[in-house]
């Protein structure tokens, strides 16, 4: 392989038509996917994270649509595509979403359907992709994508494979059901996983056995993970690189030791300070983020957090808009603390 | 036994039982129990905060829905110490009966969305509870409801919105003010913070913490985020499969937890540092299902130290140690992991 | 802290003390079509408070010499100036068939006029009145906008009376089905148990007996000597016990849903008590989806009491409703000379659709918090 990105966005922008007005629901977003690396985007309800994915795979829902920017994917064939530009329901985006480019949802349940068998459905989506898995050319037969099911299943630590694979999701508890939507996911060898909050509905115990088993898949077969979470503890554990949302945009973004050790943007401070932890003091005031996010149709002029930020420059941070740039240490971030410029108005 | 400053508890729930049938066929035959709490017994007392830890299905929701008599449970006895000093028990009182005591011990909801009547303005959600304890002059209530707003941090003018109008945050601060308004003394939480983000979430359990210390609050705070139930609480009681497997003060149960499930409940807890190895997981396997917990200790079949004794006998809930018990037969003898150091991430102490 | 929640818009300052009502409003005025079909549901029920200011006539006027006079249009301006007229009907009997045969003739102008005296009425029943819509300014002159039919009368004023009758019905039996479902079905989700049972034993009887014959039956079963009135309500309350089962079914629903609610167990914990968790809490959040629903019903009960008048089952001349005056326009005979006797039928689609456009409307806006 060579030295470029798996996947690279520049300026993405998806805007919202709504009656009341439109939303910039993502602002001029870029970070780059290397291939086999872990990014998480970490950032708090309503600053853009999913609806990023969503751009990634073209499925923004209507009103919603790809107002600007780039997503240059690298297909296997080695040469790149702009998925921004790609027909929401033509023929080449169906032969990336699921095949090269899979998603873990945040339920589960309600991405199996519920009238077939979990095995069935994995079956029909390796037919469906059947190049991934006989690159010369041909179909899988049913027996051959059984067999490939069966292997799963056994790779995500799923036991009695042969039996479970007759079983209905609603017949598998919430860890069954997840590690099973994880071998759909692998399903088609896919080059790029996205994992949408995909332990945000299990219980504690059940997430440690997820992102345990998504690290150990992800040393073996080498995929490239984007891994969205607002849990700061689960992009610790999983991402090497990460990438800070707030209202839209990237605040900062760096590898994952430096975000949580030397943090550059006021916000990532801010979001690390307000955790409760499991060490230090109990029942004591947690520093706070003031304010309340600002609703869609009301985004501050300027950089969008300076209303609660508390470093913020006077006169600066409100007339200008931060873009985001290297400060050093593989970080970027977009703020005036550390760099001076601004974007084009 | 008593509190720490010599008082009866506030609140002594003893041998509490939940079972909910299941039904089967069109005669609706019973053919089983959902042991949803299980023999659960506690002591709550005035002032401090009772953190109940688990994970879904463990029966810690139907524990507050019983103690709040939202539901009557099928056992056991619930005494609570009334202002006056007489104590009642909850559990047999009728509809009725129940009235009166209402406006004592009140609720925070998760969901702030679901639990304000998005048909009413703030100032008929906020002023509900005193408007059928009795408060029926509307200048009267109008002021109550300023003042609760204000409490919570929230401007008095906001009164004629609707709850249409707040973020998520302000609507968990508009429950608390309704919650707050016939002076409760015991508040049961119910995951108050889970349905927010995390920067709101510091607002809400500042905001918890400092009116528990002056209008002097008792909460029993439930919730499944350990951090968050370790930064508020005095003590902790986790349960499993519908028992309470240990309690203790937060302190020792954070950091010498003495049952397995415990230790290893908090080794999942992803740590925000990456520079904290993940841990190995500990627990495999499943939560069994509370129709048909196994036999023994309902913990063996995943517990690494289970031997003979724990699949044939029940353990029961004893103290180890001053106000530490633990529903183990091996706690004595195990050395369990202590958590390992955890390093602050440099955002804190920076 | 929250509370600097801060400056918020002119508009949003209006959403946030925006009381659910206004919130279905301001979702409802969006469906063009549904606010159109609201426009003609309010004239129907202008002309069902006071058929007789519409009407140009006494419906019941008969004159066998001036059967099957076919349409007479207005005309607004006569030499390019306003002095609004209607062609007079002119007969001549055909010597082979020996029927009278209607043309109009431009030439004779009978002059009309608005908010003319007619004949006398009494406006609800109880205020004399004369002024009418539109009316001949020769009182002893007769129009008939819309023609006559077999007897004579004028079908433009017994159509407006017969919407009274309609529309009433409609109204009146859809109040009944909700009252009855709202009572029953609250009673069965709110309490539940054998209560519960027992009526949705019921409902499933009422729902399996084949309705037109159960119709028959009881209207058949209706005393011949009965006054029009008692047919009417007779009529009402028949279509409502049938109708109000559905809604029942929906109205139990709601409330076993509600009753999960957490704003529900907070009023519960609150002490509210019950008839407070019910009136103040459960009703007002599926009242206007509860509208919607009837509004939906409403057509349904006015093409049974039209059919059941059609065959003669149910309101009965001299009394007039659609379904009477369509009965005149049964035989294949009347539809070849006098094709406007279908009018009425007409009429009952356009309130349908009606009715039906403004339900769903409705439906769409009721619930401003479901996204």
């Amino acid at each position: 392989m060579t030295g470029g990105p798996l996947l690279s966005v520049r300026g993405l922008k998806v805007v919202f038509g709504l009656d009341e007005g439109s939303v910039r629901a993502v602002d001029g977003v870029s970070f780059d996917v290397m291939p086999g690396q872990v990014v998480g985007i970490v950032g708090e309800s309503g600053c853009g994270k999913s609806v990023t994915t969503k751009a990634m795979l073209q499925l923004v829902d209507p009103p919603g649509r790809i107002a600007a920017g780039e997503m240059l994917f690298r297909r296997a064939g080695g040469d790149a595509v702009d998925l921004a530009r790609l027909d929401p329901r033509g023929r080449e985006i169906r032969e990336i979403r699921g095949a090269e480019i899979a998603l873990i949802p945040q339920e589960p349940m309600a991405s199996f359907s519920p009238v077939h068998t979990v095995g069935e459905q994995i079956v029909e989506a390796i037919r469906l992709h059947a190049r991934q898995w006989r690159p010369e050319g041909g179909a899988v037969s049913r027996a051959d994508a059984r067999a490939i099911v069966v292997d799963l299943f056994r790779d995500v630590g799923i036991s009695m494979p042969e039996q479970r694979l007759d079983s209905y999701s609603w017949q598998l508890s919430g860890g069954l059901r997840q590690r099973a939507m994880i071998a759909m996911a692998l399903s088609c060898k896919p080059r790029l996983l996205i994992a949408d909050e995909p332990t945000t509905a299990i219980d504690v115990t059940t997430q440690a056995q997820v992102l345990a088993l998504l690290r150990d898949l992800q040393k073996r077969h080498g995929t490239a993970i984007v891994f969205i979470t607002h849990d700061l503890g689960v992009i610790a554990q999983m991402a090497s690189h990460v990438v800070v949302m707030y209202l839209g945009r990237v605040m900062e973004e760096g590898p994952v030791d430096a975000i949580f050790h030397a943090p550059r943007h006021p916000y990532t401070r801010a979001l690390l300070r307000s955790m409760p932890g499991m060490r230090g003091e109990t029942r004591v005031a947690l520093p706070t983020i003031s304010g309340t996010l600002p609703h869609p149709f009301n985004r501050p002029a300027g950089c969008p957090f300076h209303p609660r930020c508390e470093e913020a420059i006077a006169g600066r941070c409100q007339a200008r808009v931060p873009v985001l740039r290297p400060v050093g240490g593989g970080q970027s971030a977009s703020c005036f603390l550390h760099h001076d410029e601004a974007e084009a108005t | 036994m008593s509190g720490p400053d010599g008082a009866q508890p506030l609140l002594r729930v003893r041998n509490l039982r939940k079972f909910f049938p299941i039904v089967k066929g069109v005669f609706s035959r019973t053919v089983g129990h959902v042991r949803a709490v299980d023999d659960v017994g506690f002591d709550v007392h005035e002032g401090e905060t009772l953190g109940l830890v688990g994970e879904s299905g463990c029966g810690k929701t139907t524990t507050s829905r019983c103690i709040l008599r939202a539901m009557a449970p099928t056992s056991g006895e619930m005494l609570y110490r009334r202002r006056d000093g007489s104590t009642v028990d909850l559990a047999p009182l009728s509809r009725r009966e129940l009235r009166p005591l209402r406006a004592e011990i009140q609720m925070i909801f998760q969901d702030p969305f679901g639990s304000l009547n998005p048909r009413m303005t703030l100032f008929d959600n906020v002023g509900e509870p005193l408007l059928v304890n009795g408060m029926s002059n509307r200048g009267e209530r109008m002021d109550r409801v300023a003042e609760l707003l204000r409490l919570v941090g929230l401007r008095p003018e906001f009164m004629h919105r609707f709850p249409h109008a707040f973020s998520g945050g302000q609507r968990q601060r508009i429950g608390i003010a309704r919650a707050l308004s016939t002076n409760p003394r015991l508040v049961v939480a119910d995951e108050p913070v889970s349905a927010l983000d995390v920067s709101v979430q510091a607002q809400v359990l500042n905001l918890l913490l400092e009116l528990q210390q002056r209008l002097r609050l008792t909460f029993l705070f439930v919730a499944h985020d350990l951090s968050v139930v370790r930064h508020i609480s005095d003590r902790v009681a986790v349960m499993y499969v519908g028992q309470i497997v240990e309690l203790a003060p937060t302190k020792s149960i954070f950091e010498r937890p003495l049952h397995p499930y415990t230790a290893a409940l908090l080794k999942a807890v992803p740590v925000a540092d990456p520079r904290v190895p993940a841990g190995d997981v500990l627990l495999k396997g499943e939560v069994p299902s509370p129709a048909s917990p196994p036999a023994g200790c309902y913990f063996n079949p995943r517990c690494p130290f289970a031997d003979e004794r724990c699949r044939r006998e029940a353990p029961v809930l004893r103290e180890l140690a001053t106000g530490h018990s633990v529903r183990c037969h091996h706690a004595e003898r195990l050395q369990l992991a202590v958590p390992q150091e955890r390093i602050d991430p440099a955002g804190r102490s920076g | 802290m929250a509370g600097a929640a801060a400056e918020m818009s002119a508009a949003e300052e209006r959403i946030s003390v925006a009381s659910n009502w206004t919130l279905v409003w301001w979702r409802f005025r969006k469906h063009k079509l549904a606010l159109a079909s609201a426009a003609v549901l309010a004239v129907l029920y202008a002309i069902v408070l006071c058929p007789d200011f519409f009407s140009t006539q006494d419906p019941e006027r008969t004159d066998a010499r001036q059967a099957f006079i076919p349409i007479q249009s207005i005309h607004f301006l006569d030499d390019g100036k306003w002095a609004p007229w209607v062609p007079a009907a002119v007969g001549k009997r055909n010597p082979v068939t020996l029927r009278m045969e209607w043309g109009t003739d431009p030439a004779r102008k009978i002059r009309i006029g608005f908010f003319v005296d007619g004949p006398e009425y009494r406006f609800l029943g109880l205020v004399r009145a004369k002024v009418r819509l539109v009316g001949p300014l020769d009182p002893e002159q007769r129009i008939f906008l819309l023609g006559s039919d077999r007897m004579g009368r004028d079908q433009w004023s017994r159509i407006m009376h017969g919407t009274q009758t309609s529309m009433t019905i409609g109204l009146v039996a859809v109040t009944l089905s909700v009252v009855l479902g709202i009572v029953l079905g609250g009673i069965s989700g709110y309490f539940g148990g054998w209560i519960d049972q027992v009526i949705q034993r019921l409902i499933e009887i009422l729902q399996s007996v084949p309705t037109i014959p159960i119709w028959l039956a009881l209207s058949a079963a209706l005393p011949r000597d009965w006054t029009p009135t008692q047919v009417f309500f007779a009529i009402t309350v028949i279509l409502s016990l049938i109708g109000w089962t559905t809604l029942g079914r929906e109205v139990r629903g709601r409330f076993l849903a509600l009753r999960e609610e957490d704003f529900v167990l907070a009023a519960e914990l609150a002490g509210c008590s019950r008839w407070r968790i019910i009136v103040r809490h459960m009703v007002p959040t599926f009242l206007s989806h509860i509208i919607a629903t009837s509004s939906l019903a409403i057509p349904v009960m006015i093409i049974n009491e039209t059919s059941l008048s059609f065959l003669g089952l149910g309101i009965r001349p001299p009394a007039i409703s659609w379904g009477v005056l369509l009965q005149e326009a049964q035989n294949i005979q009347t539809l070849a000379l006098a094709p406007w006797l279908l009018l009425p039928g007409l009429l009952v689609i356009v309130a349908v659709l009606a009715f039906n456009l403004v339900g769903d409307g409705l439906r769409d806006a009721s619930d401003p918090y479901s996204k």
